[in-house]
Formats: C-alpha cells, sequence, structure tokens
C-alpha cells in the first residue's frame, strides 16, 4: 500500500471511531451544559446500551434472524430503555445532590458508574460476549481503500442522529428551553419553564445517544464487555474538552476529530496501538494546559 | 474557622452540652489516654493474632497510610484525585526498579521515590489545578491509566508481569522479613501519617486549605495563592502515597501492574469517603472497614465493590459528610 492508501484507509478507521466518541461526548457535554454535572456514569451507560442491544438483538434475531431491520429494531427500543434508566439515575442519585457541595455529587456520580459496571460484570460473570450480527463483510472498494457496508450505515447513522439533535436544540421549543435552562436556571423557572422536566429530557437524549453508540460498537467490535465503557467514557470526555465542553458542535467536531488523531497517532514510528491511550491523555492534558476552553468553547466568566 | 474553636474552650462547651462519650474525649489529657491505649493494643497485637490476622492487620495500617495521603488531597484541600494509585505505583515501581536492577540498598530507593512522587505530583497538578476541580477528576483519572499502561509497556518494568524478586529490606543487619516486623513497619508508618496529617491540619496550611475548600474565591481574595497550596496538597499526598509504594513492594516482593489499576484508586478514595473526609479518626476508620469489609464477607466474591457502590451511593445521599465527619 502506498502511502496515500494507508492516510485514506485511517481517513475510514479514525471516521468510525470519532463517530462513536462523539455520540458519547454529546451527552457528556449535554448534561455538563445544563446541570455543571462530570457525569462519570455516562460510559457505563454506553456499555449498559451495548448490552440492552446484544438482548433485544439476541431475542429479535430468535424470531425473524439477523436483518438490518433488527439492528435498527433493537437499537431504538434500547436507546428508549437505556433513556429511561439515565432519567431514573438523574432522579434517584443526581437530583437530591444538586444543592450538595461539588465533591459529593462528583462522588455520587462514580458510585453510580460503579454499580452499573458491577452488576453488569456480576450478570455476566465478568466475560466477553459475542456481539454477532452477521451482517457480512460486503463492501465498496474506493481506489485501494476497501469500506465495508457495515462502516458507511454505521457512520450514517451516527450523522443522522447528530444532525437530528442538532435540529432539535435549535429548532424546537424544548432545545430553546434547554439552551436557556444553561444559561440561568432561575430565570428560566420565572419563565414559566419546568425545569427539572427539561433536566431529564436532556438526560434521555443523552443517554439515549450513548446507548446508540453503544449498540454500534457492540456491532462494528463484535464483542462487548462489562468494562467498556470505561476507556471510552474518558475518551469521550477528552473529544468534549477538545471541543469545547458545554458545547454541542464542538462534542461533534472533537469526538471525530481525536478519532483522527488517535487513528492517524498509531502510524506515526515507535507510537504503537499500545500507545494509543497514553497518546490521547497526554492530548487532553496538554490542551487543558494551553486552552482549556477548547475549540468551541466560549471563557466561563465567574460571578460573585 | 472551626480550627481555631477546635482547641478552645468555646467547643468544649458545646459538647459538654451534648453529653456523652465525645464529651469526655473532649479534653486533651483524657483524648491522650485513649490514644495510648489504642497505641498499647496495637503494639501488642502481634502476641495474640495468627499468621493471617496479622497479614489483615498489616494491611489495614498500609491502607491507612494510603487514606491520610488522599485525605490531604480530597478532604483537606478539597481535589477530588481519582489516580491517587499512580503515585502509589511510582513508589513502588522505583523501589523495585533500583533494587532489583542496580542493587541498590532499600533505604536509599526512599528519597529517589520521593523525588519521583514530587516530580509526577508537579506535572499532573501543575497544569491542571488552575482549572474547575471536575477537570481535574479527570485528567487525574487518566493520568493513573498512562502510568499503568506505561507501566506494563516498558521494558524496565517487567512489562505485563511485572517485577519480581524485590530485596527485603534490613535494619543494621536485621532483615525485615516475617509478617510481624511488617506489620510494625506500617504500625509506624500508619503512626507517622496520623502524626503529619495533624500538625499539617493545624498548621498554617491546613487552614489556608479549609479556606480554599470551603470558598474559593473568598480564599483568595484574603491573599492566599489558591494554586501554590493546593499544589502543596497534592505533591504532600503523592509524598505518602509515594512512601507507602516503596514498603509496599518490599514486602510483597513482586509487583505488577495490575495492582494499580483504576479499583485501587477508587478502593483508597472509598475510604476516605466512606470514613468522614478531612478528619484523621474517620479515615482510620475507613480504612479498616476498607479492609475488614472484604475479609469479612468473603463469600460475596466479586459482588464486594457492588455492595461497597451502593454503600458509598447511600452515603453520599444520606451523609454525604462520612460517618465521622470533620466539624464544622
Amino acid at each position: 500500500m502506498s502511502l496515500q492508501d494507508i492516510l485514506l484507509q485511517q481517513l475510514a478507521n479514525g471516521l468510525i471511531l470519532g463517530s462513536f466518541y462523539a455520540l458519547v461526548a454529546l451527552g457528556y457535554t449535554m448534561v455538563y451544559g445544563i446541570i455543571k454535572l462530570l457525569n462519570f456514569a455516562h460510559g457505563d451507560l454506553y456499555m449498559i446500551g451495548a448490552f440492552c442491544g446484544f438482548l433485544v438483538l439476541s431475542l429479535i434475531s430468535a424470531v425473524v434472524g439477523d436483518s438490518w431491520a433488527g439492528l435498527l429494531c433493537s437499537m431504538v427500543l434500547s436507546m428508549i430503555a437505556v433513556g429511561l434508566l439515565g432519567v431514573l439515575i438523574q432522579r434517584i442519585a443526581y437530583q437530591p445532590m444538586l444543592a450538595a457541595p461539588r465533591l459529593s455529587i462528583l462522588i455520587t456520580a462514580l458510585a453510580v458508574s460503579m454499580i452499573l459496571s458491577n452488576s453488569v460484570m456480576a450478570f455476566t460473570d465478568g466475560e466477553f460476549l459475542a456481539f454477532s450480527t452477521d451482517l457480512g463483510f460486503d463492501g465498496v472498494e474506493l481506489g485501494n481503500v476497501f469500506v465495508t457496508y457495515t462502516q458507511i450505515v454505521l457512520v450514517a447513522a451516527a450523522a443522522i442522529l447528530m444532525v437530528a439533535l442538532y435540529l432539535f436544540v435549535h429548532k424546537t421549543l424544548y432545545g430553546k428551553a434547554m439552551r436557556a435552562i444553561s444559561i440561568d436556571k432561575d430565570a428560566c423557572r420565572l419563565m414559566g419553564i419546568n425545569v427539572n422536566k427539561i433536566i431529564a429530557l436532556t438526560f434521555f437524549i443523552g443517554t439515549s445517544l450513548a446507548a446508540a453508540a453503544g449498540i454500534m460498537a457492540g456491532s462494528y467490535y463484535g464483542s462487548i464487555h462489562f468494562f467498556m465503557g470505561f476507556v471510552i467514557g474518558l475518551k469521550a470526555f477528552t473529544a468534549a474538552v477538545i471541543g469545547g465542553i458545554g458545547s454541542i458542535p464542538g462534542a461533534m467536531l472533537g469526538g471525530l476529530l481525536l478519532g483522527l488523531l488517535e487513528s492517524y497517532g498509531t502510524q506515526i514510528p515507535f507510537i504503537g496501538t499500545e500507545w494509543k491511550d497514553v497518546f490521547s491523555f497526554g492530548i487532553l492534558i496538554l490542551l487543558l494546559v494551553f486552552k482549556p476552553t477548547g475549540i468551541l468553547g466560549q471563557t466561563e466568566i465567574e460571578r460573585m | 474557622m472551626a480550627d481555631i474553636s477546635n482547641s478552645t474552650s468555646t467547643n468544649s462547651a458545646q459538647a459538654v452540652k451534648a453529653g456523652g462519650l465525645m464529651a469526655w474525649l473532649e479534653p486533651q489529657q483524657n483524648r491522650i489516654l485513649v490514644l495510648a491505649a489504642l497505641a498499647g493494643i496495637a503494639l501488642a497485637l502481634p502476641l495474640i493474632l495468627n499468621n493471617y490476622a496479622m497479614e489483615v492487620m498489616s494491611s489495614v495500617w498500609f491502607y491507612v497510610v494510603l487514606c491520610l495521603g488522599l485525605n490531604i488531597v480530597v478532604g483537606y484541600a478539597g481535589l477530588l484525585d481519582l489516580g491517587y494509585a499512580a503515585f502509589f505505583a511510582v513508589g513502588a515501581y522505583t523501589t523495585g526498579i533500583l533494587t532489583s536492577h542496580f542493587g541498590i540498598n532499600f533505604w536509599l530507593t526512599i528519597p529517589v521515590a520521593i523525588f519521583f512522587s514530587i516530580c509526577a505530583g508537579v506535572i499532573i497538578g501543575g497544569p491542571t489545578l488552575r482549572l474547575r476541580s471536575d477537570y481535574l477528576a479527570i485528567v487525574t483519572l487518566g493520568f493513573g491509566e498512562i502510568v499503568r499502561i506505561i507501566a506494563r509497556n516498558l521494558e524496565i518494568t517487567g512489562g505485563a508481569s511485572g517485577l519480581i524478586g524485590i530485596e527485603k529490606p534490613s535494619i543494621m543487619g536485621f532483615e525485615l522479613n516475617e509478617i510481624q516486623h511488617f506489620y510494625y513497619v506500617f504500625l509506624l508508618l500508619a503512626i507517622l501519617a496520623c502524626f503529619i496529617s495533624y500538625r499539617l491540619q493545624h498548621s498554617r496550611l491546613g487552614r489556608a486549605w479549609q479556606y480554599v475548600r470551603e470558598d474559593e474565591d473568598a480564599a483568595e481574595a484574603m491573599g492566599i495563592n489558591r494554586v501554590g497550596i493546593k499544589l502543596y496538597a497534592y505533591v504532600i499526598g503523592a509524598i505518602f502515597g509515594g512512601v507507602a509504594g516503596c514498603f509496599f513492594a518490599a514486602k510483597m516482593t513482586a509487583i505488577s501492574p495490575e495492582t494499580f489499576m483504576f479499583q485501587q484508586s477508587v478502593l483508597i478514595l472509598l475510604g476516605v469517603v466512606l470514613g468522614g473526609m478531612g478528619k484523621i479518626p474517620g479515615v482510620i476508620i475507613g480504612a479498616f472497614a476498607l479492609v475488614l469489609f472484604p475479609e469479612v464477607f468473603r463469600e460475596l466474591g466479586s459482588m464486594r465493590i457492588l455492595v461497597f457502590a451502593v454503600v458509598m451511593l447511600i452515603i453520599m445521599l444520606y451523609r454525604p459528610e462520612g460517618i465521622w465527619p470533620a466539624k464544622k
């Protein structure tokens, strides 16, 4: 393969990886934007999404066999189920803590994350499960680069979800309420916005996007594991910070950028795949030193 | 604020009103009496315990040191550190590499480990302490992973299988090789850690930490160098972890990267949060609970962490300050 082909092949890989990061980063950024909480459990909800999708898909495949429709159907169902779980978590664990010190709510989020991952571990005995979708390895050849249909569909699905989210946040009344709450919660209450309902809606959307990413990653990599949410949670946070935390287009941009950086980064001599994670955390730390607001983030003005 | 009243009579008057054991504990001489009795019990324990119980108790003292170290960062300065195991790893690997590859005496590796812990603390704390505390949490998490991945991928650290054959330390020809010896070493370390924590808490620096924890902006307006004192907390915590790591390596004689996984950091954090952030007896209780709970509930097996996490959530929801919190 020529250098150009390697670059193109990595572009395809990077876009796929980046779409997963972007979908998970969106949930981080939305929740952070609206209640200034770093939801540590977000990566684990991605994992729960994958397991939920696995469960629904095995039920559907048992009846009608493997198909794209089955995958789509299980994706929608698990997005709803995991979204509701996200709302439940928000109600039980985060709602009472909103007035508490920051440290307490962060530890609460950590506890929720541990509960989610360890309960899945208890159910699966910590084993890898094969997420067999049997969608085939057909694809198209673009020049010397081979792209499977699965990859194309995944990137397209991620793009559709992101465009839908963008339209929802910017064109609907609910989206307007969300943006308003992230600016001033108390003023919104005075304006007659049901703040708690909108916060719940934000959790629902953010979590179901993570769940969608989980199912897509499960069907793409072919196996799921209770610990799969940990690293992607960290990476998605990195992506959200790269784009500017609190900014929705920022999370999309940051996710794609991080995915591309990672897949090109592993091609640099001496940085093999085993150093991939060190590479992206290194980026996070450097970014926080030089541009903590990220690419599209706004400088926060602290008022006393 | 609370510190000033802690040592004076205003507080003891309130406590007498509250009555009971806590009121009796208020005067200095009664406290010293209790502490002396506890120290006596701790010193005498090896006479009555079997080897298994000794092993568990050494582990308790070891976690007391780690939890007190993290308590300086989380409890005193109010910074959430999710990668504390990284400092522990820095200490353990420094001792491991220097003794097994270079044949350097164990005791000489401790200052080197302290130096590396300080470096690690400054590298990671320096850039992030200026930012909001939640950034710090996730950066420390990432840092903890970086240290573990580096330890797993480098040749000098022994890769995934780790280091073996770390020399046992000796004091003037007397080799520390039995569990009793290490029990006393860890007990001594724990007492030293308590003493340092106590002195720090009641120092000018300790009061500055408390001020920053309660109200960062007001503290800065009072002329406290916010970033500077946070960095102090971070680095001192790192030293505690590093030194504990040295002794851990010497006791185990073998270390592997998996000892320093994220779960280890969470476990140490749990000890701090469970007992009561920022209060030494609370943290010690937390460390006891941390080590004894899994030993007592052995049959729970891998469900242990799950039960732990649920307990942590409930404590946060109903007693956000911990079981025995610091006075306000």
